[in-house]
């Protein structure tokens, strides 16, 4: 007895253990950018961040302006999204509810492999193929902008929102869709009035993963984009996202330099809007379960 | 009598130790401490050094040579400092380093051992083919924005540049810009292949490389010939006219040493100058120098 009662306990400090690692690496990684990028704040200035500039290699004056690198992240990321959420969703519900079984087994190994195409190939890809089709279809004068970036970050997010989506759609409860069939529903009324809003939640959880992974995506975006730091809105014109600032730029810098420290800046935001956009979606997911 | 399990592998390996310790200086003298060169400096040359250096001691049997960059400044003064045999650089030594040289009682030799010229490349149906330094300072400081402010078509001007850690995005900034900063509207290109490709797609781009890389694109871009300024002849470069000194946007690569090299040294630098070294300077993409210079 007392036996069994210290072996729950040592399992219990092995599993609490284990989770607190997670917690401690984070919280590890947080403090370690902070130490590299807190010397900033004395010398330059916090304020030289709020700039609308960067330009990091000068021979008149450095400027080290976050705001296009934000700007930049953000619009890649929110034209992605806006891409891949139909995609997403509406190819998940054909796999798990329209597709016969023959589909479905030839369709979802094809899906997973393109989850698992190396984001430098997709990245060569873009340049070579997708860049000059954005160029000639929207009559532009260069393929390298920010929508040509979304387009091959929806291609990264689709297999994540696809798979994961399918998961919720196929665990709804097959009595719901029976009582609405037998409610004399057809079945396309019964896939968008009762299904997908029964699966909302780990819908709205599939496409809050694909933004993650589009947000942090690095070499396909810097292949792709043009790099150019300009604050812009359309998707027509080149932007510079962070992760591509950070790939781009960290090799060389002088390390303790004033753009070394501007990089851990960068790197920082960049977490703490992954961190943001994490706990949105719990909460927005929280929601969404309360209310079934 | 039995030794227990353990002693017997401790005392085989401090036997060991000491046998190595008594041999190592011996080995020293004998290989190492003659054939061991340090080189140290250009960041934009450590490709071709390091290349280099890999085919001299395949060759060498007992050389060691040990490459690092850190920039032509920091390879100068760590040759200042006698920290390294051999110095990369990528410009000429400065006056206030020749004083301090002078200073340290150090007689800084210089070789010529690569040149590197930079080309400017358009898309081939662009039908401007000559621009000057200043109109080119002006295309990639965005004082310029379409191509009829510099005798083209009325179109907008795609600018390509190297990302900002390139050496070579630096020596254009310093010689083409006149050390002002490109334009935030210019597109940073992770790679210079990246250059070539978008440039060769891009009807209205414009792009710099080194030249040996655009060379190899062949019919991909056009090469712009280049005036000094505008009453000086235009000039397309290519390896004659970088050794001529013709063609502005180029500069000699060279290597320092402390007085006159000799041993391992000497041989390094003979290796760099010859046929079989600079054959590598041509497959590393800068232009070769003519022999017995």
């Amino acid at each position: 007895m007392a036996r069994a009662r210290w072996k729950d306990k040592a399992v219990k400090v092995l599993l609490t253990g284990s989770a607190s690692t997670a917690i401690l690496i984070v919280a590890l990684i947080f403090l370690f950018l902070g130490n590299e990028a807190v010397p900033f704040i004395k010398s330059p200035g916090l304020g030289e961040l709020i700039g609308g500039r960067w330009m990091p290699v000068s021979f008149q004056k450095e400027s080290f302006g976050l705001l296009p690198l934000i700007t930049g992240s953000l619009l890649v990321t929110f034209l992605a999204t806006v891409i891949a959420i139909p995609f997403g969703v509406v190819g998940a519900v054909y796999i798990s509810e329209i597709a016969g079984r023959f589909e479905r087994e030839f369709f979802k190994p094809f899906i997973e492999l393109l989850a698992g195409i190396p984001s430098v190939v997709i990245g060569f890809f873009g340049l070579v193929v997708l860049s000059p089709i954005v160029k000639s279809v929207f009559g532009l004068y260069s393929g390298l902008t920010a929508l040509t970036g979304a387009l091959l970050l929806a291609l990264m997010a689709i297999p994540t929102i696809i798979s994961i989506s399918e998961d919720a759609i196929n665990s709804v409860p097959k009595s719901y869709k029976e009582a609405s069939e037998a409610l004399g529903a057809s079945r396309l009324q019964t896939i968008w009035k009762v299904t997908v809003p029964a699966a909302l939640s780990g819908i709205v959880a599939a496409v809050m993963l694909g933004m993650g992974r589009v947000i942090g995506e690095t070499m396909a975006v810097m292949m792709v984009t043009g790099n150019a730091a300009v604050i812009t809105a359309s998707p027509f014109r080149s932007v510079r996202t962070m992760t591509a600032t950070i790939a781009a730029e960290m090799g060389e810098v002088p390390f303790g330099s004033d753009h070394y420290r501007a990089l851990f800046w960068v790197g920082l935001v960049l977490l703490s809007m992954t961190f943001i956009l994490v706990l949105i979606s719990h909460r927005v997911l929280k929601r969404y379960q309360d209310r079934q | 009598m039995k030794l227990p399990k353990g002693l017997g592998s401790i005392v085989g390996a401090v036997a060991l130790f000491a046998l190595m310790s008594i041999s190592l200086p011996f080995m020293d003298t004998a290989n190492a401490a003659a054939k061991y060169v340090t080189i140290k400096g250009s960041d934009t040359m450590v490709h071709l050094v390091s290349t280099w250096a890999e085919d001299f001691m395949d060759n060498h049997e007992g050389a060691d040579i040990s490459v690092t960059g850190g920039g032509s400044g920091t390879g100068i003064a760590a040759m200042l400092n006698g920290t390294t045999d051999i110095c990369a650089a990528s410009r000429q030594m400065k006056e206030q380093e020749m004083a301090m040289a002078e200073q340290k009682k150090i007689t800084p030799v210089r070789y010529v051992v690569a040149r590197d010229g930079i080309a400017v490349v358009v898309n081939p149906e662009n039908p401007v083919s000559t621009l000057t330094i200043e109109q080119l300072g002006k295309i990639f400081t965005g004082a310029y924005t379409n191509w009829n402010q510099v005798g083209g078509p009325d179109k907008p001007i795609i600018v390509l540049s190297r990302e900002s850690s390139s050496g070579t995005y630096v020596f254009f900034q310093e010689h083409v810009l006149g050390k002002k900063d490109y334009t935030t509207d210019a597109r940073l290109m992770p790679a210079t292949s990246a250059i070539i490709q978008a440039t060769g797609e891009d009807a209205w781009a414009i792009g710099y490389v080194g030249l040996g890389y655009a060379v190899k694109a062949g019919d991909k871009v056009k090469m712009l010939a280049v005036k000094a300024d505008d009453k000086a002849p235009a000039v397309v470069p290519s390896e004659e006219t970088v050794i001529s000194g013709e063609y502005s946007i180029a500069r000699p690569l060279q290597m320092y040493t402390n007085g006159e090299a000799t041993g391992t040294i000497k041989e390094f630098i003979d290796f760099c100058l010859s046929p079989t070294g600079q054959k590598i300077v041509r497959e590393t993409g800068y232009v070769p120098v003519p022999a017995g210079k």
